[in-house]
């Protein structure tokens, strides 16, 4: 019965090419344009570590200015933490693993000396980083907790650094000269890529990861300065070295991992806790205020997704409605061209519900090639949107297999919602009236 | 206007199509109302004055890497070769670039006084051939002495004696005027306003203080150098190409970490603002051509229903004029029906917008274009069917089908 009603759906089809060719039209750009905005905008909002999203919580405090409070974050709390709080907290201790980190700038001078030197980003980093975010290595491991406090110069290089340098190879126990200083490589990583880069969202949220990972406990000896974003107040003329360290500018992304309700719970007693232990040494001059966010709460609050992006979700979901009436109205017209025939038909003893099922066939032939037109149009828009953004827009514009289901679903759901109407409404045709008019 | 009465009750007793082609205009017209506004606030953004010269301009990050590589030297030498370069109007250092996204922000206050306000604004750390590479121009007082230029590193940074404000940041702090010859703070310290320049944008574009910047005359030394190079006119990409290989070959313990064009800078933080443009300038054009093929179907649908009532009206005197006026007046119906919905339509998505994703409220008399707009598209989609109406000959009245 079903490869009946598709051959008639066929045939009718071909009765009226430019009509059909319209409503396929019609469906194929409303879907081509929400798969576009809806792949951004699910490429955008996706998890980067959906095994342990829950887990893992950035941790903030209040230690802004008397006078005015923080100015970036809706809620005003900072979004990193000074130098002396992530100190304190790694020193406490009190989650399953806690980690601070920064990025700073680097120049690698390469052993060969027909290689320039070059420009990298590191991210200075406790140990814990490597296990905490699940960091794939493809060679050695991070280094030990013997390493983190002896402030031995070890290093783990990324997957691209490690191609770059050695060509790909095994470069464990080797050496690697960063800003004229020797570091011995313990771990080369697997190609890691989180999209978005969750852990540090100060800087480009879809940017790639770091070329090389230091640890923490080097700060002070090298003297390393943050290359990210820095935001202070108060004491602001004092800008040595050790007076940054001192200050209340925050520049350092901490992250707890606390795997159970109870674990959340007990570490934000910890915090709030540790705020009043430091108002007795005369820091934090606001109210006690603390917050722990787990990542995708976190990649929600710094609106990674970002507004023009779920505007153009809602706008094309309005674009996708106007061609679904556009299709309703076309196909209503063709069905209803047919009265006669269906008249014909009734009279002959065709039941409503035979011929209802043959217009909901029709319907869905359209939809399904609507569909198809959808996805091709969806895949050229994301590569035009590939093109007007450049850089790593790869990241947030790609098909995958959940995006090219989605659509067709939309499609064919899209298309049946517009033909259920014109079919409802042609079965319903009293037979007798068309065939007198005959 | 006598048509006005059957045609309505003609509409009346097939409502379905007038229905649905209504809806499509009204949601068009708030798609449409919305999408432009949105897109004349974006290319009004991009195309702001920048103050700057951004065509000739392009900035060189310097990266020191030698145990014994001395800032002071490598830059002198640096910004020596760069001026002296054939191509090159001039060379400054420079240690933050406007446009490029990456800055330096500090508040200034008229008074040390710790409760004092503050006025947030971009620091530019330069020499005195700052002013000239980046353009601006000076409308008050004067430019920095080489004596005013102190060279530092961040550890023991401290202000210089004097500043140059732009003309918005000068008016924020002394809003009175008189801004030239007064003392501003940041903290406890104080510099002299000498200067003020009239326009200049700073780091962040989607920054409100964009264009309230300060010009410090100081040179970092640190391992990492700013210069920015202005070269004559339409000369920027050859001379960008000289300068890399000519810093490169003067080993004094640095390379070229990175080149980039002002223009490229600017580009790059309006990337999203762009696509957002050519997307929503698509978007429309797609929904405004889908909407008149919808009305061209729909009305050839209604013409070839009733041909033989247009035979017949035709073969009872109606002029061919008298037919075409018909289907116009009938679609004009339509249309005003759907730009009255619409225009609540587009009033509230604007108000959605406005609240849920921080958009700016829509203009009034973008409502009032759109209509007009739509009253037309619609009457040009209808105006093909209604021309072949009228052709169909008066002879039809006499066949049975």
């Amino acid at each position: 019965m079903f490869s009946y009603n598709l051959r008639l759906a066929l045939r009718s089809m071909r009765r009226t090419p430019i009509l059909s060719a319209l409503m396929i039209g019609a469906i194929g750009i409303g879907i081509g344009v929400s798969t576009t905005t809806l792949t951004v905008y699910h490429l955008r909002s996706g998890n980067p570590i959906p095994q342990k999203s829950g887990q893992l919580y950035a941790v903030q405090l209040d230690n802004w200015s008397p006078n005015e409070p923080y100015g970036g974050t809706s809620d005003h709390l900072p979004t990193q933490v000074t130098y002396r709080d992530a100190t304190n907290l790694m020193r406490l201790g009190k989650a399953k693993r806690q980690n601070a980190s920064y990025i700073t700038s680097m120049t690698v001078i390469p052993h060969n000396r027909n290689q320039k030197p070059f420009h990298v980003i590191s991210r200075v980093t406790y140990n814990d980083f490597f296990p905490m975010f699940d960091v794939p290595f493809q060679y050695g491991g991070p280094w030990g907790d013997a390493d983190n406090s002896s402030r031995a110069q070890v290093v783990v290089l990324s997957h691209e650094l490690n191609e770059k340098l050695f060509g790909g190879a095994n470069s464990v126990g080797k050496d690697v000269r960063l800003d004229g200083n020797r570091f011995r490589i313990v771990g080369v990583l697997k190609h890691w890529e989180p999209t978005p880069h969750f852990y540090d969202l100060e800087n480009d949220s879809f940017g790639d990861s770091e070329d090389a990972y230091i640890p923490f406990d080097l700060t002070v000896p090298l003297k390393l300065q943050s290359a990210g974003n820095n935001s202070c107040w108060g004491n602001g003329s004092d800008h040595s070295f050790e007076g940054h360290l001192e200050s209340e500018c925050v520049w350092i992304q901490f992250w707890a991992e606390l795997p159970t309700a109870s674990a959340r719970a007990r570490y934000h007693q910890f915090l709030g806790n540790y705020v009043r232990d430091q108002k007795k040494a005369g820091r934090f001059p606001r109210p006690v205020k603390t917050s722990l966010r787990n990542v995708m709460q976190w990649i929600a609050y710094n609106g990674v997704v970002g507004n023009d992006t779920r505007s153009l979700v809602g706008l094309s979901f309005m674009f996708l409605l106007v061609c679904v009436l556009n299709t309703i109205g076309l196909i209503l017209a063709k069905f209803m061209r047919r009265s006669g025939e269906i008249g014909l038909r009734r009279a002959l003893g065709a039941s409503r519900h035979a011929l209802f099922r043959q217009y909901l066939v029709e319907s869905a032939v359209i939809g399904v090639s609507g569909g198809a037109v959808g996805l091709l149009l969806g895949w050229a828009g994301l590569f035009g949107v590939r093109s007007l953004l450049g850089g790593n827009a790869a990241r947030i514009a790609h098909l995958d297999w959940t995006m090219i289901g989605i659509s067709l679903l939309l499609a064919i759901a899209a298309s049946v919602a517009a033909g259920l109407y014109p079919a409802w409404r042609v079965v319903r045709i009293p037979p007798a009236a068309y065939l007198k008019t005959q | 206007m006598m048509e006005f009465r059957p045609i309505l009750s003609a509409m009346l007793r097939n409502k379905t199509g007038a229905i649905l082609i209504a809806l499509q205009i009204a949601i068009t017209l708030a798609i449409v109302c919305n999408a432009v506004f949105v897109i004349q606030q974006r290319v009004a953004a991009m195309t702001r004055p920048t103050g700057l010269d951004v065509r000739d301009t392009f900035a060189v990050t310097m990266r020191g890497y030698t145990q014994d590589y001395r800032p002071a030297h490598a830059i002198r030498a640096d910004l020596d070769a760069l001026r002296a370069m054939p191509g090159v109007a001039n060379a400054a250092s420079m240690f933050h670039i406007p446009l490029s996204g990456g800055g330096w922000s500090s508040g200034f206050a008229t008074s040390p006084d710790p409760k004092a306000p503050t006025v947030d604004m971009g620091v530019f750390h330069t020499d005195t051939h700052g002013l000239d590479t980046l353009g601006v121009k000076l409308v008050a007082g004067r430019n920095f002495t080489n004596d005013e230029v102190i060279h530092t590193t961040r550890d023991t940074y401290t202000w210089p004696s004097v500043v140059i404000l732009t003309r918005a940041a000068a008016d924020k702090l002394f809003p009175k005027g008189k801004a030239l010859g007064k003392a501003v703070y940041v903290g406890k310290q104080s510099m002299t306003v000498i200067g003020i320049v009239k326009h200049m944008q700073g780091s962040w574009v989607h920054w409100s203080g964009l264009n309230r910047n300060a010009i410090v005359p100081a040179v970092f030394l640190e391992p990492r150098a700013g210069f920015l190079v202005r070269a004559e006119p339409g000369q920027r990409d050859h001379v960008m190409k000289a300068v890399e290989n000519k810093l490169q070959g003067l080993h004094v313990g640095n390379y070229v970490q990175r080149m980039r064009s002002m223009e490229r800078f600017r580009s790059d933080s309006y990337v999203g603002d762009h696509a957002m443009t050519v997307i929503l300038m698509v978007v429309t054009g797609m929904i405004l051509a889908i909407t008149a093929f919808g009305i061209v179907g729909l009305a050839s649908f209604s013409v070839n229903q009733r041909r033989k009532q247009i035979g017949t009206r035709r073969a009872l005197g109606a002029r061919r004029r008298d037919i075409v006026r018909y289907f116009l007046l009938e679609n004009w119906i339509i249309t005003t029906v759907g730009v009255l919905i619409g225009s609540a339509l587009a009033v509230a998505l604007n108000l959605w917008l406005v609240t849920t994703y921080e958009l700016n409220p829509i203009a009034w008399y973008y409502i009032p274009i759109g209509v007009v707009g739509l009253w037309a598209l619609g009457l040009a989609a209808v105006l093909g069917p209604a021309l072949r109406a009228a052709r169909i000959s008066p002879a039809l009245a006499t066949r049975t089908v």
